[in-house]
């Protein structure tokens, strides 16, 4: 019999069922603000393309958003069934931010969903675009919420444990912009759009390199590398800030990801690639530049940077773990900026829609902000144990009283329903994908003829949906 | 003071229950009836009389969920576990019936979606109300926490509930096709709403006659003097949903059915309402005892206070821009 148990299958069900949620969000926030870009210009501008494009990722949004909701209900309630303990403590703090996130965001999001989706006809191109706005509005509302709840685990404050354990809040001001908040609301809102320039990109670089003259892809291709050369160095900005919120804060959390198991009080080296062993408390081949460590961190040249060792071994995150996937995701980061410095440097030699091997590049990177939002999930979140509130409360004391026939049995379930169910839509969504934008005449015939506000419901052209 | 927030914070909880009962119930209910309507495009016409609001009716479980931990965290922690089969049974069920809105109209084999939007909604509808049936019989806590084993859940009251509530949520969803449908579907849900109507009122007959027997309490409230004054009315009221519902059935108008079922969902609920009360988790934990500290029930009492209005009206600004019979060329598919 193998050596697992109920509490660490618990851990994999919830690291898997969130692994999965997190990526219909983090694509359905960008598309939400990007539906939102493109509804409005259609309105300001009247060109008729911004609507073809509305419709074409409106589609893919209702179905990725769809998976979205009913992956998400799962861990309201996955909490309750092999989280209860934790439930229980945390509950009078994590709870109420969880239900401002209903109240304010996800009541917002679905409310206007259905008039978005189905509604123009019957509300008007201004009301649709404001649904448009709340739907998106919605999305980065549900950010705020659930990014302070999970910012509060790492880095607690404004609550008192009371005398049955409960973490008890006195100032809510203080819980919801707990330390980490700000700057993992920014980074994760950062990596949603990033991650849906990434996959408009793909799409427009995908039709792209079948057809140069896709008014549509043209369009979706320019606005993706746009934002990509916008967002990519600012997410690398804020990606450095929060990590120096980390090592005030989490200290043992960024020795880990740093590969640090020794402490550096005259100045810690950067370690570009080594493999770290916890048994052996030591990063073996380790690859590495002197005191460049300790000037990212402290900004200084000699400034002192601990390692684990400075921690007992029960109160470690495991750095085999936390090492590579923090490098998994800063290295897929400098080459989303290598991709828009292209993109940029092609736009302006006027080569954006000749460069075949620029849209292969951008098809090659489409999905790449999925496995860095979700290796920066890893990290955080694994650089957190053993504990699932810092400092507070253990990982082992959070679980439910359950057996692990239990926990196996739903965990062998979502696995298969996941793969199954999402698989399918997947597959969906890269037929969606497939279709190509642009059906109708060149742009400019369309564009300045009609004001704004006065354009027409949109001819149902049926050969945007496939499946049919 | 703090009973009071308490008290209020239990109002809020019921009222999303309540709120997610009878509005996902209508959607589920379509999905449970779907095999018994004939055709693709009628189908698909009966999804899409849901397709724009079953996302937000589904919202309500999640305030369920989440304002359960909230306000009750030491109830969401004991529930939970103890539900645990059933919960993670409609968790799955939930996810297949979900993706079919969209699913279906993407996939060349709509009939595995359409067996996925049906089998979701009936195995869904099971488990919660199995998962019902379980709460009232009671759950066993011991120390802050569920003492009980895995199928404690399991009795035959609790599958007696599971299928009063299949049968009740049918009732839901083909009296809300009565009112927004026409032609064939419109017969249909007519003729199905003539077996549910009746079988909802039977099982409800049953459960209600069964409860007061499971725990001393519950029989007390409602059979003793003087209590018996007051809970005489939820039967008498319940009658008089019965007879909108048939009156509406034979000459409507098309929104009575749908009226009266919902009745009948309101007042079962105010019936359970007068059987835990002050319980939360029968048959140990009040409401008083398991509630947050003062400081996070004023949190979320004052957030409920504020937006539940303006979410109840946006959400009904949604319902009413698709108001009226559904058009059969309406829908982006």
């Amino acid at each position: 019999m193998l050596d697992v148990t109920a509490l660490d299958l618990a851990r994999f069900q919830f690291a898997f069922t969130v692994s999965f949620h997190i990526m219909f969000p983090a694509f359905t926030i960008g598309l939400a603000s990007y539906l939102a870009v493109l509804n409005g210009l259609h309105l300001w501008t009247g060109r008729e393309i911004y609507l073809r494009l509305f419709d074409y990722w409106k589609i893919i949004f209702a179905v990725t958003f769809g998976m979205g909701v009913v992956s998400g209900i799962v861990m309201t309630y996955q909490f309750g069934t092999n989280w209860s303990v934790f439930s229980e403590r945390a509950g009078p703090v994590i709870g109420p931010l969880m239900a401002y996130e209903v109240l304010t965001a996800f009541f917002l999001e679905a409310g206007f969903l259905g008039i978005m989706l189905f509604g123009r006809s019957k509300v008007g191109p201004k009301l649709h675009f404001l649904a448009t706005l709340m739907v998106a509005i919605g999305t980065l509302g549900s950010a705020f919420w659930i990014l302070s709840a999970n910012s509060w685990m790492h880095t607690p404050q404004g609550a008192e444990v009371n005398e049955v354990g409960e973490f008890v809040p006195i100032d809510w001001w203080a819980v919801i912009f707990n330390p980490s908040f700000p700057y993992r609301l920014v980074h994760m809102v950062l990596a949603a759009y990033l991650t849906t320039a990434l996959v408009v990109g793909a799409v427009g670089g995908w039709h792209l390199l079948r057809n140069r003259g896709d008014q549509g892809a043209r369009k979706m291709f320019a606005m993706a590398m746009g934002m990509l050369v916008v967002t990519a160095p600012l997410q690398i900005l804020a990606g450095d800030f929060h990590g120096l919120n980390t090592f005030e804060h989490q200290p043992a959390k960024v020795a880990a990801l740093e590969g640090h198991y020794e402490t550096h009080a005259d100045g810690a080296p950067l370690i570009l690639f080594g493999i770290p062993d916890d048994e052996a408390e030591e990063t073996r081949w380790a690859l590495q530049i002197p005191n460049l460590g300790s000037l990212i961190l402290t900004h200084q040249w000699d400034g002192t940077v601990h390692g684990l060792r400075e921690w007992p071994r029960d109160e470690r995150p495991p750095a085999e773990i936390v090492f590579w996937s923090f490098r998994l995701m800063v290295a897929l980061g400098f080459l989303m900026l290598g991709l828009g410095v292209w993109a940029a440097w092609a736009r302006w030699r006027g080569l954006l829609y000749h460069t075949p091997n620029l849209f292969r590049a951008a098809i090659a990177m489409g999905p790449t902000g999925f496995v860095a939002v979700i290796a920066g999930w890893v990290t955080t979140e694994v650089g957190r144990q053993p504990r699932t509130v810092h400092g507070q409360l253990r990982t082992a004391g959070s679980v439910s009283p359950i057996d692990l026939p239990a926990v196996a049995g739903s965990l062998l379930a979502f696995i298969v329903v996941y793969f199954v169910v999402f698989g399918a839509g997947t597959v969906y969504i890269l037929r969606l994908m497939s279709k190509r934008p642009e059906a109708g005449p060149p742009e400019r015939d369309v564009g300045p003829i009609r004001a704004a506000g006065t354009t027409p419901a949109p001819a149902r052209s049926r050969d945007f949906i496939p499946g049919e | 003071m703090e009973l009071d927030l308490a008290f209020i914070g239990a109002g809020v909880i019921a009222f999303a229950v309540l709120a997610y009962v009878v509005l996902d119930g209508f959607d589920l209910g379509v999905g449970i009836l779907f095999p018994a309507i004939e055709g693709e495009t009628n189908r698909g016409l009966a999804m899409n009389t849901v397709a724009p609001v079953w996302d937000g009716n589904e919202t309500w479980l999640i305030m369920g969920g989440g304002g359960l931990l909230a306000v009750f965290p030491l109830a969401y922690a004991v529930v939970m576990p103890a539900l645990y089969v059933p919960l993670i049974v409609m968790l799955l069920a939930l996810i297949f019936r979900g993706v079919a809105f969209e699913f279906r109209w993407r996939s060349r084999r709509k009939r595995i979606w359409d067996l996925s939007f049906f089998g979701g909604s009936l195995v869904a509808t099971f488990a919660q109300g199995v998962a019902l049936g379980a709460l009232v019989q009671g759950i066993a806590v011991e120390d802050r926490a569920y003492a009980g084993g895995h199928w404690d859940w399991l009795t035959a009251f609790s599958l007696l509930t599971g299928m009063a509530l299949v049968v009740g949520y049918t009732l839901l969803g083909s009296t809300w096709l009565v009112m927004k449908a026409g032609g064939y579907l419109h017969e249909r849900a007519r003729q199905i709403a003539w077996v549910a109507g009746p079988g909802t009122l039977a099982l409800i007959g049953i459960v209600s006659l069964v409860t007061p027997f499971l725990n001393p309490r519950y029989f007390e409230r409602w059979f003793e003097m003087p209590n018996v004054l007051f809970t005489v009315w939820v039967p008498a009221l319940l009658l008089v949903a019965a007879w909108v519902f048939v009156r509406g059935m034979r000459t409507g108008p098309d929104w009575w059915p749908f009226a009266a079922s919902l009745a009948m969902f309101v007042l079962s609920f105010i019936g359970l309402g007068i059987s835990f009360y002050p319980y939360i988790v029968p048959p140990d934990l009040t409401i008083a005892e398991t509630a947050a500290p003062e400081s996070s029930l004023a949190f979320v009492l004052i957030g409920v206070l504020l937006l539940v209005p303006l979410i109840l009206a946006y959400t009904g600004y949604a319902y009413w821009v698709f108001r009226g019979k559904i058009d059969p060329e309406s829908g982006y598919h």
